[in-house]
């Protein structure tokens, strides 16, 4: 059922892409890229409504200029504790940075996995790849070929928030997109 | 006489321009034994023209205290000041209410040589324990001590001692220049710090060699952890794991000449043995899971290591040769990072109950497992080499320290750095680098 709409979604980029003009589309003027965006807008639509994950129209917008060949806004996704499951909300994430993946195949991206300091530190070094690898195995499903894509781990080695608490430990939990 | 006293002023000044540039760990005792052995300590007799830099009678009398298994008796008691044999008068020593008695003598014999004497008695017994004669160049006065107080100690307690050791931290220092973190050895006692390495991304996971002259670790370099093994006194080192994903988790066979390590390169954690002779890798793991922190057993056998086989770690006990593997660890919501005491009859690990990680012994035989910290965020234990301590990473106000604690959890000190936090600590094998003379 997941796969199913994995596939879909895979189906709307190849679409999009297609509409785009492959990668010319890089190459057009900014107003052009937009004019040939509006017509994937609704299927963008389609596709999120299918995952059940948007919350409003931020989402959609980043996914109109994902799909467009603009870089998405959002970095990180975020995991509970020792888990590599992928949320909605973070699901949305990785669909917008496939589309602009799939806009944009000159790009390459390197995803860092990292874990709070909670457990120990070469088990979260693994826990951290874990997260990194279920990261890349979505975009792969989303049909973007695996070797633009490189997952490394840090462990609870870099974090973002230095509190001790569940607020910096929830922030720590992320895979980043380093483009 | 005269270079000798410059010498002497150049090492003093040299000593405190080092204590205030570079981070020295203090050690504080937080918990002692209910009752320890009344010792008396006597200031050594000092012959020669060169007074030595080390005092060796004093960082005696702080090993012992800082153990929490023996009470000085205070200067102020002492009816007399014997050096030799000669000059004990037990009574006196009764009277103080020491039970053991320790006395020596040092003598410059040239330039840089000093010839230590020190013997021990039972004060009620009237009977020496024990007589050692050293001769040393300066540098191995504080060697001497530590090895002093290891003989009172196995002698007083029955158990060795493990002050002759060494051990090994990260630090991690904030600075104008951004976070910078060090790899150190130091003395059991936090002196003769040394950086052996420099990095601005994260160090973890140093492993001594079994003789103790290289340490194995985990560096981050151009953006990928990285194993390493490095000459502890020569700094030389060698590149061992650099394949893609993960290279983690170094541990040292028994014999030194392979290492336990886990590589990410096929697909997920694996553990991996590798010759160092031949560089030839062979995996022990092979599933979806991770499978990390490998550990041998002290006759070489079996390697312990964390595994989330089961949904969250727990500790599992492979033969090196075979397949076979038994899970150790029940208790908790997981357990990790396991090792072995040198008996190879219990484990040291951290266990976590509630979201909250603490310092865990487990022994084999019937598998009972003993908590013995109750902080929330302790990490990397390691047993010292006697199997009586536990050093491992805990934090206070927020801040990285060290602690160490009996394995009976009796006794417990925390070792600390001024500024900087401290972290990932091993506990050194016995400094083989002096031999006795008895």
């Amino acid at each position: 059922m997941k796969n199913f709409s994995y596939i879909v979604l895979a189906l709307i980029f190849a679409v999009g892409v297609a509409a785009c003009g492959g990668g010319a589309a890089v190459q057009e003027p900014l107003v052009d890229e937009q004019s040939t965006s509006s017509s994937g807008s609704s299927s963008a639509e389609t596709g999120t409504a299918d995952s059940g994950s948007m919350t409003g129209e931020s989402i959609n917008e980043q996914m109109q200029m994902a799909m467009a060949g603009e870089r998405p806004t959002k970095l990180r996704v975020h995991f509970e504790f020792d888990s590599s499951a992928i949320d909605s909300e973070s699901r949305a994430v990785i669909e917008a940075h496939a589309a602009y993946l799939a806009a944009r195949p000159d790009v390459r991206l390197n995803l860092e996995g990292h874990a709070d300091e909670r457990g120990t530190r070469e088990y979260n070094l693994a826990l951290g790849e874990r997260r990194g690898q279920a990261v890349r195995r979505m975009l792969r499903l989303l049909g973007i070929n695996s070797e633009r894509l490189a997952a490394r781990s840090y462990g609870e080695e870099n974090p973002v928030a230095t509190g001790h608490d569940e607020s910096a430990w929830r922030l720590n939990r992320r895979v980043e997109f380093v483009y | 006489m005269f270079k000798h006293l410059i010498n002497y002023l150049l090492f003093v000044s040299v000593g405190i321009w080092s204590t205030s540039v570079h981070a020295v760990l203090t050690i504080e005792i937080t918990q002692g034994a209910d009752v320890g052995i009344p010792v008396a300590i006597v200031p050594f007799s000092v012959e020669g023209q060169v007074k030595p830099v080390h005092d060796v009678p004093a960082i005696v009398a702080s090993d012992l205290a800082r153990s929490g298994r023996f009470s000085l008796i205070p200067k102020q008691d002492f009816l007399s000041t014997p050096h030799r044999n000669s000059e004990v008068i037990f009574k006196d020593w009764r009277i103080a209410k020491a039970e053991a008695l320790a006395i020596g003598t040092i003598r410059q014999r040239s330039a840089n040589q000093f010839e230590v004497t020190f013997r021990l008695y039972d004060v009620f017994r009237e009977q020496q324990l024990a007589g050692i004669r050293y001769s040393v160049s300066a540098d191995k006065l504080r060697a001497v001590a530590h090895q002093i107080s290891d003989v009172i100690h196995e002698k007083l307690t029955g158990e060795p001692g493990a002050f002759n050791t060494r051990i090994a931290y990260v630090t991690k220092e904030d600075g104008p220049t951004g976070i910078t973190y060090k790899l150190q050895v130091a003395d059991s006692d936090g002196y003769n710090a040394v950086t052996i390495l420099k990095s601005q991304d994260s160090i973890l996971s140093p492993a001594w060699s079994p003789d103790g002259s290289k340490i194995a670790y985990v560096a981050f370099e151009e953006r990928n952890s990285k194993v390493f093994v490095q000459g502890v006194a020569d700094r030389s080192r060698e590149l061992i794991a650099n394949f893609p994903g993960i290279n983690g988790a170094p541990a040292w066979s028994p014999d030194g000449r392979r290492l336990a390590l886990t590589l990410s390169k096929d697909g997920n954690p694996e553990i991996y043995v590798l010759d160092l002779d031949t560089k030839r890798l062979k995996r022990l793991t092979k599933n979806r899971v991770i499978d990390t922190e490998p550990a041998w057993s002290p006759d070489g056998r079996d390697i312990i290591f964390t595994s989330d086989r089961a949904g969250k770690p727990q500790i599992y006990r492979m033969k090196v040769g075979g397949r076979s593997i038994e899970r150790l660890t029940f208790e908790g919501d997981s357990n990790a990072r396991a090792s072995y005491s040198a008996d190879g009859e219990m484990i040291t690990l951290v266990t976590a109950f509630q979201g909250k990680y603490h310092i865990g012994v487990l022994r084999l035989k019937d598998k009972v497992l003993q908590v013995l910290s109750d902080t929330p965020l302790d990490e990397s234990p390691s047993f010292a080499p006697n199997g009586r301590m536990i050093l491992y990473a805990t934090a206070v106000g927020g801040r990285g320290v060290l602690a160490s604690v009996s394995s009976d959890g009796r006794v417990r000190q925390l070792y600390k750095l001024e500024e900087g936090d401290v972290r990932e600590p091993a506990w050194s094998p016995y400094n083989r680098e002096l031999a006795l003379k008895e």
